[in-house]
């Protein structure tokens, strides 16, 4: 019999993996005894120093339950959605949703209950892709917001405003362009994966109308994308950089002019760059324009396999709706976020002035959080659609059929299932 | 006697079978039952759909253009690292001093982690931007840097995972190309010498190939595999966080989207994966029956 290589290691691979989770079999799911009740909470791993010192400050201040941090670096959402089919998952959870499957599939309790009185104070645009059919299936911790950045000095010398339109985007990344820098940075793919549906949302479009449609059926939305290949045809675009779109590395290091990149970036940006520096919406086009941010929220979610299902609601409405101290706490006492309840927003020093003010304001004013009828499915063949449209010069009408049949009939399959 | 032969035959081969039905068959078998249900976010389907998830990755555009593509890879990469790895051999089994040095120096990638490959190709070697070593050295000759991994036109990015993979695979087909090499009789050479056979090309075609017949249908049955089993180096060199680029995706790369990340249709991953199995194994049975595997010398 030969071996590869390949299998060899897999075999060793499959191994060593099955002596890891043999040894991290306890989860911090107790057994229930006598010493009450005990509840495993899981995070995926946070950037900023602090943070999970944090949660588990937080969880170790509840009375009522024991409760174990679990911090979990890789493939978070991987993990997770592996867990949820599992009794040996976490009782707790965040989630970067939970998905339209996710709660479909009874996955994930309902929470609406936790929200009693206090539902209005939630931020609207990220408290509702986490409700499906009136219920919350997720209580939002914390807003992060994407946006551009740019350096005033650069744009100054080159005799460049502020865009406020995407003609105008384009104009400016081409005239910033020279042999040294670049005009704009969108990802390491030219933009497809972090861009999505913003665009669209420029454009005055949507990617899921109210009443459950594909959003883009429209000749807008070919000619808004379709600004976005001369972008990368005028090579005006920052590609293959060290650092992709989510560090701040590529502006810092001066290998581009202007960056697309999260409200997480800022403390650093302004430490480096100080006063050098602007931050913009993605611009509008077209007549029926107006600029647009996207916006998400991690939400805390409760298994449905959980055994103390009714303890774990009480935690996650103790930690994420009472503990207001907390909840200001983590957004912005390590990394940089938006609280979810608007009034913490509101009185958040640290959100009152400069840069961070203008991302609040975006964030309400502009901001579109991906529509919960938006699946992972539809996700993807308009993601390679848009990559499709934006390096390979691909026709925009041809490429947004492909994707409207494609997201239709997932929207016809959701509206299916129970 | 013999019932002790049973019985230590169990212990030492039981643990073993035991963990390959556990940890291969029953995964497998259930993967295959999963195919026929409607599987979204759970192993425990009750939904029976039949053949649908099949037709609906026969006619994903994605799903079959990933196969097409992987076609094409898989013709160029075989023979391609097959003669690399096969004048590697010839060269290092000719050297006559540090030969055991230049055997480990080409066999030592082989020991390389495909993640570790990929990150330093993607991160130092080919990034797009001037001080990448590629772009460095571009240049010098005055040209501008190229972005290798995102330039779909020209497809630069088939560079990249090419020479990767070219370095990571080729030091261990070598091993067991001097492993054929150094099992062929050096009497044959003293008899192709005696009736005058010149040393090079006519030796080489006459009496090394045809002797390194069985290595080289193994060689060429595992690479055929490995390319249809691509994963590890794509998926560190062109992935994000936000997915895969339409293109060089590998089937198994776009089943891996399919079926778990947020995507958990596991029913349509399954019915992929097993259409891919199913390729290879059509490939592998027809390459093997063609080349003769496992027949002897004396059969040929």
């Amino acid at each position: 019999m030969t071996i590869s290589r390949r299998t060899l290691l897999g075999a060793g691979a499959g191994l060593g993996a099955g002596m890891l989770s043999a040894c991290g079999s306890n989860t911090g799911r107790g057994s229930g005894g006598s010493g009450g009740v005990r509840l495993a909470q899981w995070y995926h791993q946070y950037g900023e120093p602090g943070t999970e010192q944090a949660v588990e400050r937080y969880a170790a201040a509840y009375g009522k339950a024991h409760v174990t941090v679990q911090w979990r670096p890789g493939n978070y959402d991987q993990q997770t959605a592996a867990a949820l089919l599992t009794d040996s998952g976490p009782d707790v959870f965040e989630v970067n949703g939970p998905s339209l499957d996710q709660i479909q599939g009874g996955q994930v309790e309902d929470l609406t209950a936790l929200l009693d009185g206090v539902r209005d104070d939630f931020n609207p645009a990220v408290l509702a892709p986490k409700t499906y059919r009136g219920k919350v299936y997720g209580i939002p911790q914390t807003i992060d917001m994407q946006m551009l950045y740019y350096r005033r000095s650069m744009l100054r010398d080159a005799g460049v405003r502020a865009p406020r339109t995407l003609d105008e985007l384009v104009a400016a990344a081409r005239t910033l362009t020279s042999s040294k820098v670049k005009g704009l940075f969108l990802g390491n793919d030219g933009g497809a994966g972090v861009l999505g549906g913003t665009p669209l949302y420029a454009a005055g479009l949507s990617l899921v109308t109210d009443d459950g449609k594909a959003g883009f059926d429209d000749p807008a939305a070919a000619r808004t994308l379709g600004k976005l290949h001369r972008l990368y045809a005028d090579k005006s675009l920052l590609l293959g950089a060290p650092a992709d779109w989510s560090d701040p590395s590529a502006l810092l290091q001066g290998l581009t002019a202007m960056q697309w990149s999260g409200l997480w970036a800022l403390p650093q940006v302004q430490k480096e760059l100080g006063d050098d520096f602007g931050v913009l919406p993605f611009p509008a086009d077209g007549p029926a324009g107006r600029p647009a941010v996207p916006v998400g929220a991690y939400g805390a979610a409760v298994s449905a396999r959980s055994r103390h299902k009714e303890a774990a609601k009480e935690y996650v409405k103790w930690l994420w709706v009472e503990r207001t101290d907390d909840q200001e706490d983590f957004a912005l006492g390590y990394g940089f976020h938006i609280p979810a309840r608007i009034s913490l927003a509101r009185r958040a020093g640290k959100l009152k002035s400069g840069a961070a003010a203008d991302a609040v304001r975006f964030a309400t004013e502009h901001g579109h959080a991906q529509p919960l009828l938006w699946t992972p499915a539809a996700q993807a063949a308009y993601q390679d659609a848009l990559s499709r449209i934006i390096k390979d010069g691909a026709s925009p009408e041809g490429e947004l059929r492909g994707v409207v049949r494609k997201v239709s009939a997932e929207l016809e399959r959701v509206r299916h299932t129970s | 006697m013999r019932r002790g032969r049973t019985f230590w035959f169990w212990v030492f081969v039981g643990p073993f079978a035991a963990g390959l039905a556990l940890f291969t068959y029953v995964p497998l078998l259930w993967s295959v039952g999963l195919s026929f249900f409607d599987a979204h976010n759970t192993v425990t389907p009750t939904r029976f759909v039949g053949l649908d998830n099949y037709t609906a990755m026969l006619r994903d555009g994605a799903f079959t253009g990933s196969l097409r593509t992987f076609l094409v890879f898989t013709a160029f990469i075989v023979p391609v690292t097959f003669a690399l790895s096969l004048a590697l051999a010839l060269m290092v089994n000719r050297v006559r001093r540090a030969r055991a040095f230049f055997r480990s120096v080409f066999f030592l990638p082989a020991a390389c982690s495909y993640v570790v490959a990929a990150l330093i190709w993607k991160m130092s070697l080919f990034n797009g931007v001037r001080f990448g070593l590629a772009n460095t050295v571009l240049g010098w000759f005055g040209a501008d840097p190229v972005a290798w991994l995102s330039t779909t036109d020209p497809p630069w990015y088939w560079l990249v995972i090419v020479t990767v993979r070219l370095w990571l695979q080729a030091g261990f087909y070598m091993i067991l190309f001097l492993a054929g090499l150094q099992r062929i009789d050096p009497v044959l050479y003293e008899a192709a010498a005696v009736d005058g056979a010149r040393p090079g090309w006519t030796v080489l075609r006459n009496i090394t190939l045809p002797q390194l017949r069985g290595t080289s249908v193994a060689v060429a049955l595992l690479l055929v595999i490995n390319a249809f089993q691509a994963f590890d180096e794509f998926y560190n060199l062109l992935s994000n966080a936000q997915g895969y680029p339409p293109y060089a995706r590998p089937p198994l790369v776009y089943l891996y989207y399919t079926a778990l990340g947020q995507g958990q249709n596991l029913g349509l991953g399954s019915a992929g994966a097993v259409l891919l199995a199913l390729i290879i194994a059509i490939v592998t049975v027809g390459q093997a029956r063609w080349l003769r595997l496992g027949r002897s010398e004396a059969d040929g």
